[in-house]
């Protein structure tokens, strides 16, 4: 049993929570994430993490409550007890100076950008953030988006907050407007990663991803994340999950993320139905 | 001259038609009659052959000997002297190309049932609880173990008989490795791999889940900061192998691994009871001819597969599934499309698998394996219609075990070099043994590696032996 010490409502949808993990939290670092199982019954799903504490030996998660095991999760209280926890797995995040870097997270992916970014402004990278959400409601972490970050651009998709834009929008005006920028990171729901990798493509600036398929064992036992980069297969538990997101097939990221939306739309009206929402 | 009866007692199995809907156990097991009729064919050999025919030279002769004097605690405490697991070698070993295939009733008759006896006194036992043995004092030695596969459990068992501390460190939620993720419900009971689990961990053994070593301690820290005085791998051959064709990330396509994984150690065939779902969607094909195909396909038509087939490049001869698996696919009605491998898999636009294009082979000279290498028939493509394809082509070792593993060395299969005898590798305090140095093979030559292993490392904690390079 792996234990929630706190737990927070970022949102109605976004929750946080601390977990105790005093290994996993000795070796944790930016980009990498865990394999969480709520109950016995309960299917391997991945999420990121979001901060790591080696002194209390807590990991930090963030998840929106989108399908049946992120809501059985958002039930749990403090104290209750998560049935697996495996970590760290993937690989961490390439952490080198390049001068100027640009963090553009979209929706929960504000959650692993959090430690990237301030890995990279302690490495002395000049860091501009741009998070961005459907609305006011999603976005979260601001002022510690803030915290490590050298300029920090917020944005909405309907304008309720920040300015009206998505991020690739300030990112592009970035791109056209300043020098030296090395090298971008872009996290968030796929279809948001494809568009914005799409949108820094003529600007010829590297640009990494953090892909999020579907995931069993996540130690490449199995092949369910298979992604294809570059014209290569790849695992994403274990040769990513960070990519070049101008060589992701994105079509087919999309296609094999939508695989068990039948199963997925039944166990979650199970769940409603048992719990009465 | 002790009477020969020349036909072993049938075991009574589930009827094929009940079975293949349903994931119970399909060989239902003896009962004390059955085993003391089947127990009276042993004719007691002065010289008995079954002994060196057995992997971890169970004293076969013997344990029969006592279910013939109706003494089961004296069976039992034979057979687990020797075994750590009999319930499941019982059940999984290929008895006919070992134990039995040597009974000297072989030549004309049939086998004494090795296999179903050895089932019969570990189910009674289990049944009972299972005697954990007397432990000797702690030498105050310290064993890691990476796995707890087949391997890892034997190794570990015998260790802690030693007298030795030992952590298994497992990187998934359930110990078993195989056991628990590969081999189906049908064929071996995740009830009964959980207490020979259970047994391993009577003994004092420490087995800590969700340790991903490579990930949360690496090799060099287990046996550097974390002062382990000697370390065992048995990671196993957990990494899937795909045929590298086009249409293969199609989704419906999965790897052996997935596909029994989900269905196995995550119960698929529980959802939505479970979480973990799989798809389930008419016709089936599984391309491979090993055990682990035979596997993946009795799984697919146990989930509700309509049509499910074979498919595999050489013929039936050349098949390595055990011979037994393979008939209780047939009776079940899975069809064998053998000369047979794909070339190409097609998709929809949606990305789904929709057919599937193969070719004919025909058989050439023999290859490495020894077995006739398979030739493509130019121009006999075909193609045809399925819906979820199952690659069961093999697997090989898992390298996220090897980060920061300085001097272990490694062949260009990706195995781990090994002494056969000892298990010794080239890097000084660690011992290896089953797939993960042989590539896949059988649980009991993981199993009989793990015994060889624990042997070796307990005469070098006692400073019997020395590794050099190590102390």
């Amino acid at each position: 049993m792996y234990e929630i010490l706190a737990r927070e409502d970022l949102a109605p949808v976004t929750k946080l929570m601390v977990i105790a993990a005093p290994d996993v939290a000795r070796k944790a670092k930016a980009g990498q994430f865990v394999i969480v199982r709520v109950a016995e019954e309960g299917e391997r799903v991945p999420l990121t993490i979001a901060d790591y504490d080696r002194n209390e030996g807590t990991i930090t998660i963030i998840f929106q409550e989108v399908g049946k095991t992120t809501m059985h999760m958002g039930a749990m209280e403090v104290g209750d007890g998560l049935a697996s926890f495996t970590g760290p797995l993937g690989n961490p995040t390439e952490i080198e100076h390049h001068g100027t870097v640009i963090c553009a997270a979209g929706g929960v992916g504000i959650a692993p950008m959090f430690p990237i970014a301030r890995a990279l402004r302690e490495a002395g990278n000049y860091v501009i953030s741009i998070i961005g959400a459907r609305n006011k409601e999603l976005i979260f972490w601001e002022d510690k988006m803030r915290s490590v970050s050298d300029e920090l651009i917020v944005c909405t998709d309907d304008g309720s907050y920040g300015r009206k834009a998505f991020v690739m929008d300030p990112l592009k005006e970035l791109l056209e407007t300043r020098d030296g920028i090395g090298h971008i990171w872009v996290i968030g729901p796929a279809i948001m990663m494809k568009f914005t990798a799409l949108a820094t493509r003529p600007f010829n600036v590297p640009t990494t991803v953090s892909l999020n398929s579907i995931m069993v064992d996540g130690t490449g036992m199995c092949g369910s994340c298979r992604v294809e980069v570059g014209g290569q297969t790849r695992f994403a538990c274990v040769h990513g999950p960070e990519f070049d997101g101008h060589e992701v097939d994105w079509d087919l990221l999309l296609a094999r993320q939508r695989i068990y939306l039948d199963e997925e739309k039944q166990a979650l009206e199970r769940w409603q139905a048992a719990t009465g929402e | 001259m002790a009477k020969v009866i020349p036909n072993r007692v049938e075991m009574p199995r589930q009827d094929p038609e009940v079975r293949r809907r349903n994931f119970n156990e399909v060989a239902l097991g003896f009962d004390m009659e059955l085993a003391r009729a089947e127990a009276e064919r042993c004719l007691q050999c002065k010289k008995p052959l079954c002994i060196d025919g057995c992997p971890v030279e169970v004293r076969i002769p013997e344990f029969i000997l006592k279910i013939q004097e109706g003494d089961m605690p004296g069976a039992v405490e034979i057979l687990k002297g020797d075994n750590n697991l009999p319930a499941i070698c019982g059940r999984v070993c290929p008895q006919e190309t070992q134990c039995e295939e040597v009974c000297v009733l072989s030549k004309k008759y049939e086998p004494v049932a090795i296999g179903r006896l050895e089932r019969f006194v570990a189910d009674w036992d289990l049944a009972r609880g299972m005697a954990i043995p007397e432990l000797p004092p702690p030498t105050g030695k310290k064993v890691a173990v990476i796995g707890a596969g087949p391997a890892g459990l034997t190794c570990a068992a015998d260790l802690a008989r030693y007298g030795h501390a030992v952590t298994i460190f497992e990187s998934l939620h359930k110990a078993g490795g195989v056991l628990i993720y590969g081999i189906p419900e049908f064929r071996l009971p995740k009830a009964v791999v959980k207490a020979e689990v259970d047994y391993v961990r009577q003994l004092g053994v420490d087995i800590r889940l969700d340790s991903v070593i490579g990930k949360l301690f690496t090799i060099d820290e287990l046996l550097g900061e974390q002062g382990y005085d000697a370390m065992f791998l048995g990671t196993g051959a957990g990494l899937p192998r795909f045929m590298g064709i086009p249409g293969e990330n199609y989704n419906g396509v999965y790897s052996a691994n997935e596909f029994l994984t989900r269905t196995n150690l995550m119960k698929a065939y529980l959802f939505p009871e479970y979480d973990t779902p799989i798809k389930v969607k008419g016709r089936v094909a599984v391309v491979g001819g090993g055990n682990v195909a035979m596997d993946s396909a009795r799984c697919a038509l146990r989930l509700g597969n309509e049509e499910v087939t074979i498919v595999y490049r050489r013929s039936r001869v050349e098949m390595p599934a055990r011979v037994e698996e393979a008939e209780n696919a047939e009776e079940e009605g899975i069809i064998f499309e053998l000369l047979t491998n794909p070339v190409e898999i097609y998709g929809d636009e949606n990305g789904w698998v929709r057919g599937m294009r193969c070719i004919r082979m025909e058989l050439g000279e023999p290859d490495d394996s020894g077995r006739r290498r398979p030739i493509p028939i130019p121009g006999s493509e075909f193609d045809t219609e399925v819906d979820i394809v199952v690659m069961a082509i093999g697997t090989s070792p898992n390298p996220l075990v090897f980060t920061d593993a300085g001097g272990l060395e490694r062949t260009r299969w990706g195995t781990v070099v090994a002494d056969e005898e000892t298990g010794r590798t080239t890097k000084a305090g660690v011992w290896a043994g089953g797939d993960v140095v042989t590539g896949a093979a059988t649980v009991i030559s993981a199993m009989g590696a793990g015994k060889r292993a624990a042997a070796d490392i307990d005469r070098f904690l006692r400073g019997e032996i020395t590794v050099e390079g190590w102390d």
